[in-house]
């Protein structure tokens, strides 16, 4: 993975003396909270309901085991001994004290990890596929690019004050894991018929009060030009995104008032203008980027030996793990673990600091040290011997991580909701908790198969319920909690946005809700089909059926 | 009661009307005269001025057994804790 | 109290700056706005003295882009400090029109700002301040690793790597 070189440890060290500076100014009242609040929120600082809260950058989500092992020390040394990892590929500490928060930075600094821009208007994390660099469908490795973005955005001078948020994801594989159409920015990597490699540049894409699918802005790019052409996005965006209304700043908001093809002809005017300046990417710094992410030593080995599937005929339940778990490797004899954080009782996506370096000494024995955080709150190992199969899901079970539940219905991505959050409407994490308890059997859930359940606290969709293939949208109604469900969304390669099924449901009736929408789909379902499909197949009615009996008359909300 | 962050570590606090504030909910002040409304929340947008708490805010409670109890789940769950 | 730094050092305003419904003076430096540029723009062109405009935050300089040769200051206007048009507007006005005259940034400007203004192309700050030149100084060394290009001529990190290595 990355290293910092002296110029990324200084400006970080620069930036949290900056940061240290601004907090004494704060506290000793030269800079009012309305001033400081942007500030802080630039270096990952929010005040939620209970504390302040401090999100962590894991870029392009990769993480070191000695990474993880720093946020076990910041977990038990200033928060309460655990951390919430984001849709973000972001770990959250939820307890943090204002006047610890630059010493927090420090010891992050100290292994290469920031908080720089985890929030604010400006842009965010660059998200990319978890699997990035192993995965056996991948096109191109998305890393050199992802850590060239992050380069690029790390305290741009001219787009730290932007109308809004702005969030940059990668894929380099066809099977889109990242996201990429609900991002401002999104980029597919592929090759064209002569070899090179390449971008498709999507803009305008992200959920929120007003959910867009992005638009191809650009077909193809050369690598050369990735970042002039995403600065010339920017300042078209800088200059005409909305800044009346916040619910209507965002890049998806102009670029759908003023239409994909306007917008593309002031990009183009505007890259046209720049492109051949020095934001044009020398090969060099390609390729010196490029030597960190160089592959580990890999053996040479073969796939499926005999004794790993003499191990999977005696033990049903590593046999359904590593079906359901694991995904295909590029190397032979390799293969990526997945490690879903859905404990039950456990908010989705928390971890406890000595599950954090539990998780770290696995990865040093099993995985070159390495951690993935993927957009559905869970971790991977991506580079694991198929002969340690056996060896790493035990140690996996003993720490209750090696639940069979990727993907399933268990695998829910969820908020922190108005548990935490100070802009939720309505708790997230009881509704996710109950409907983990209501599908607890693997078998049932191995035998629903793909049902990605989505569910956010407020409109803000941090929890992605647009692109559930259940969504959960937490409502207040006059100081009741109301959950409304969406059918059909999905964040892959022929991403949709979900169709509303009815009136909300109060807390209690949403599990059989979903058990009754599970039901109706193993009753529609044709061989093999994931409830996606047959959802696209028949539609919504069978479904509103069900849960409405037809008369919609829980018609509360 | 009036309800706020403390400035330093965040921690919601309740004005006790002396001028103090508490992070337990039970030592905070009920104000049930509406004519002492005004001058306590501007006291304790004073103390926002002072750099002691944030965002100082009136909430309603109901008296549970004599302990108060803030009648909107949000401000419950800021004054117990998450629920989960 | 509201100061005025140029180029780095405390300097009183030498221009007047008139509002638009008062006469200007006969001669001496004047800043209006843009509405009174594009109004009196013959008689202020006809003047011997600077000249400058001064733009709200949703007034582009392509709305002055044929006059940039004969102004000597462009005020960009920050309405609030998280308006973040203005950086752009004075990397087009330095980096797209070349120019070379006074940008300043009146407003709601903040020190933490000033780092990212001198990067994008200000080199004058209205700064509301107990210690403007204090403060100023500081922002201004607040970092010397760069990782964008801009017009400013500051070497990026990326720049430096490959120039270290010959």
């Amino acid at each position: 993975m990355y290293r910092y070189d002296e110029f990324d440890h200084k400006l970080v060290a620069e930036r949290v003396e900056q940061f240290d500076r601004q907090v004494k100014r704060r506290l000793n009242g030269e800079l009012t909270e309305d001033q400081f609040k942007p500030l802080r929120l630039m270096n990952g600082l929010y005040l939620q309901l209970h504390a302040y809260m401090l999100r962590v950058n894991v870029p392009y989500g990769t993480l070191s085991s000695g990474q993880m092992r720093r946020f076990a020390d910041i977990a038990r040394k200033y928060d309460r001994g655990f951390g919430h990892f984001t849709t973000r590929q972001n770990i959250q500490y939820n307890w943090i004290k204002l006047e610890d928060a630059p010493q927090i930075l420090r010891d992050l600094a100290d292994v290469e990890v920031t908080a720089i821009q985890s929030s604010g208007n400006c842009v965010r994390n660059i998200t990319s596929d978890q699997y990035a660099g192993r995965a056996k469908d991948e096109l191109v490795d998305p890393r050199k690019f992802c850590e060239l973005l992050r380069q690029y955005s790390v305290l741009h001078p001219e787009f730290s004050y932007l109308p809004r948020k702005f969030k940059i994801a990668v894929t380099g594989s066809p099977n889109d894991r990242a996201a990429v159409a609900v991002h401002d920015i999104g980029l597919r990597m592929h090759e064209n018929d002569a070899g090179e490699i390449g971008f498709e540049v999507l803009v305008g894409g992200g959920l929120g009060r007003t959910p867009y699918i992005g638009h191809t802005i650009r077909a193809w790019i050369e690598p050369e030009h990735i970042l002039s052409y995403v600065e010339a996005i920017l300042r078209v965006y800088n200059i005409h995104g909305r800044r009346d209304n916040i619910h209507k700043a965002r890049i998806k908001i102009i670029v759908n008032q003023m239409g994909i093809e306007k917008y593309r002809e002031l990009v183009e005017a505007e890259w046209q203008r720049v492109k051949d300046g020095p934001l044009a990417v020398p090969d060099e710094e390609i390729e010196r980027i490029e030597r960190y992410f160089a592959p580990p030593r890999y053996e040479t080995l073969e796939d499926e030996t005999d004794s790993l599937a003499e191990k999977r005929a005696a033990h049903r339940a590593f046999d359904r793990w590593i079906r359901i778990n694991t995904a295909e490797h590029k190397v032979p004899g390799y293969v990526i673990v997945n490690v879903p954080l859905k404990v039950l009782g456990k908010p989705p996506g928390d971890i406890d600091a000595d599950t954090m370096d539990a998780v770290a000494d696995l990865a040093d024995r099993y995985t070159f040290g390495e951690i993935r955080i993927n957009h559905r709150q869970n971790l991977a190992f991506v580079d694991v011997r198929q002969q340690d199969l056996f060896e790493l899901w035990q140690a996996l079970d003993a720490l209750g991580l090696a639940r069979p539940v990727l993907d399933s219905i268990s695998d829910m991505i969820c908020c922190p909701g108005l548990d935490y959050c100070a802009l939720a409407n309505a708790r997230s994490i009881p509704i996710a908790d109950d409907i983990s308890r209501r599908f607890v059997d693997v078998d049932e859930l191995a035998d629903v198969g793909e049902l990605k359940i989505n569910i956010s606290g407020c409109m803000n969709a941090c929890g992605h319920h647009h692109v559930g293939h259940i969504g959960i949208l937490g409502v207040d109604k006059r100081g009741e909690e109301f959950f409304q469900l969406t059918l059909g969304g999905s964040s892959d390669q022929h991403a949709s946005l979900g169709d509303r099924l009815g009136p909300g449901l109060p807390q209690d009736e949403v599990p059989e809700a979903i058990a009754a929408i599970v039901g109706r789909y193993k009753s529609l379902r044709t061989d093999g089909e994931r409830f996606l499909d047959t959802y696209r197949r028949v539609g919504i009615e069978p479904f509103k059926e069900v849960v409405y009996g037809g008369d919609e008359r829980k018609a509360v909300a | 009661m009036i309800i706020a962050n403390r400035l330093t570590d965040g921690l919601v606090v309740f004005y006790k009307g002396d001028g103090g504030w508490t992070v337990d909910i039970a030592d905070g002040l009920v104000i049930t005269d509406e004519a002492e409304q005004d001058g306590l929340i501007e006291a304790a947008r004073a103390d926002e001025d002072r750099c002691v708490v944030v965002d100082p805010n009136l909430i309603d409670v109901a008296l549970d057994g004599g302990s108060p109890r803030p009648t909107a789940i949000r401000e419950a769950i800021r004054a117990f804790g998450p629920t989960i | 109290m509201k100061a005025l730094i140029r180029h780095g050092e405390l300097a009183d305003d030498p221009y007047a700056a008139p509002a638009d419904d008062e006469s200007l003076p006969p001669t001496g430096a004047v800043l209006v706005s843009l509405a009174r540029w594009q109004s009196d723009r013959e008689a202020l062109l006809k003047r011997a003295d600077p000249l400058g405009v001064r733009l709200k935050s949703d007034e582009s300089p392509e709305l002055i882009a044929d006059d940039i040769g004969r102004l000597s200051l462009v005020a960009l206007e920050f309405p609030k400090f998280r308006d973040g048009r203005a950086y752009s507007y004075a990397r087009i006005l330095r980096e797209r029109y070349g120019f070379d005259g006074e940008i300043r940034a009146v407003g709601d400007v903040l020190m933490e700002q000033v780092h990212f203004m001198l990067r994008t192309g200000f080199d004058a700050f209205e700064l509301e301040s107990e210690d403007p030149l204090g403060q100023f100084e500081i922002a201004k060394a607040e970092y010397s690793v760069w990782y964008q290009p801009t017009g400013d001529g500051r070497r990026t990190a990326l720049q430096l790597r490959h120039s270290n290595r010959g």
